[in-house]
């Protein structure tokens, strides 16, 4: 193991990271809810509906939306389960060397292939 | 004295610091702001302003809190508080300074520091997509939609420009990759890698010139058009905590953390820390006041075509000049 990766104590890292998380749980709670507690309360009608440029809501907001988004959130997952196999080899990567290399060009190349199809496909247009 | 004890006080005054950086990072960004359009900033409460942060925590708890009679009152509440637990918890692992026993330097130095770090980033997105969806209304739906996409576009250009410098240091602790520039900053190497990244961060914490999801001008306010009060602050609080990680990110990753410049190793490491996060913030509002917003289709084809292939051909380059010659 590293020489700085030590922690001078015999604690397991994450022990400290969970009280931190627990401490950061405990505070944004405490400002969630401050406002309850604190803030002043004038309830009326006019206030408590959806804001639309000061006039009269016209439609609801469940709808139709555009594929687009959600062609580019299955893109995201593609890429990124991709992007994320890359972490562990290059971390390896000193001690695979050529190996290494050659295994993870080979990953690239078919990677290339479909990214290259997708933008011949229109998929990274934005219409 | 319990060790437990101790990491509970240490996570406190962290938290309290980091808390307090918020607020000034904020105020320095209105006053540097302010300065590069020649005007003074804010400068009525307290010396230069000073005061200023406490005066509008005061404010902002004391606002009415409203919730629409469209919103989903759960998910509403729980969106700025996603925001803001991912925005403190990933402060676990930043290492500060250099280790030595007896000194704040991490809370907990995991070996997956960066790992760690990029996962509660990407939980941070759910915070600003639930909330525009819970609000019920229009306007808050367009913008964290249109954040949602843009967030998980430029996320993958910025997991793919840090392999580079993963490569270099071998190993994903946050400390161990500081070690590994003892002798050269990874900036050097790494500088197509570092570009990527900080275009990517600027975009991943929705800042100016990528900062679609608030344009005021279209989208009224974004995805917090609906919140008020300390909810509105809480969205506020994790932008702000987010600029500062992804400032500490880039300090620890590609200019040598706490290391010091030109062997000035008088001045204590994390004195060198700060400067260094502190120059990335000034680059924020450099940013800020000098660019105007990019369009939409601009700023998601310039993610998918320019920084993913660019941030790709960086990371074949490293690794065939560390097969051959590392």
């Amino acid at each position: 193991m590293h020489p700085l990766v030590k922690n001078f104590t015999n604690m397991n890292p994450y022990g400290p990271v969970a009280v931190f998380v627990a401490v950061a749980v405990a505070a944004a709670l405490a400002f969630s809810l401050l406002p309850g507690l604190l803030a002043q309360r004038k309830p009326n009608p006019e206030k408590e509906r959806a804001y639309e440029c000061g006039v009269e809501p016209t439609s609801s907001v469940s709808g139709r939306f555009p594929v687009k988004f959600y062609l580019i959130a299955m893109l995201f997952v593609i890429f990124d389960v991709e992007a994320a196999s890359f972490y562990p080899w290059a971390v390896q990567m000193h001690v695979l060397r050529v190996f290494g290399l050659a295994e993870m060009v080979a990953f690239i190349v078919v990677l290339a292939i479909g990214y290259a199809f997708v933008w011949k496909n229109g998929g990274l247009e934005w219409r | 004295m319990n060790p437990w004890l101790i990491v509970l006080i240490k996570s406190a005054v962290l938290l309290l610091v980091v808390i307090t950086s918020f607020a000034y990072a904020m105020l320095a960004e209105r006053k540097v702001m302010g300065w590069m359009q020649m005007r003074p900033g804010p400068n009525r409460v307290g010396p230069w302003g000073l005061l200023q942060p406490a005066v509008d925590a005061v404010k902002l708890i004391m606002k009415e809190d409203l919730t629409p009679n469209t919103a989903d009152p759960l998910i509403y509440r729980l969106a700025p508080f996603i925001s803001l637990v991912t925005a403190f918890s990933v402060y676990a692992v930043i290492p500060f300074s250099e280790p030595a026993p007896g000194n704040l330097w991490a809370i907990g130095n995991v070996n997956a520091g960066i790992l760690f770090v990029l996962a509660l980033t990407s939980i941070g997105v759910y915070g600003i997509s639930l909330g525009g969806w819970a609000s019920g209304s229009k306007y808050p739906l367009l913008g964290s939609v249109r954040a949602t996409a843009q967030m998980i576009s430029y996320e993958l250009s910025m997991s793919m420009s840090l392999i580079g410098v993963l490569i270099l240091a071998g190993t994903t602790s946050l400390a161990g990759i500081v070690d590994a520039q003892h002798r050269l900053w990874f900036v050097i190497p790494q500088f197509v890698g570092f570009a990527v990244y900080l275009i990517t961060a600027v975009a991943e914490t929705n800042r100016a010139p990528f900062d679609l999801v608030e344009a005021d001008a279209e989208l009224v306010g974004g995805f917090n058009t609906e919140y008020s009060g300390l909810r509105f602050g809480l969205f506020f609080i994790a932008e702000y905590i987010n600029m500062l990680t992804v400032s500490c990110i880039a300090t620890l990753l590609f200019l040598g953390g706490w290391s010091p410049v030109a062997g000035l190793s008088i001045i204590p490491g994390v004195a060198w820390f700060v400067a260094k996060v502190a120059l990335f913030m000034f680059v924020y509002v450099w940013l800020r006041s000098t660019f105007p917003r990019i369009r939409y289709d601009r700023l998601m084809a310039f993610g998918w075509k320019v920084l993913l292939p660019i941030a790709m051909l960086n990371l074949v380059v490293t690794a065939i000049v560390v097969a051959f010659t590392g």
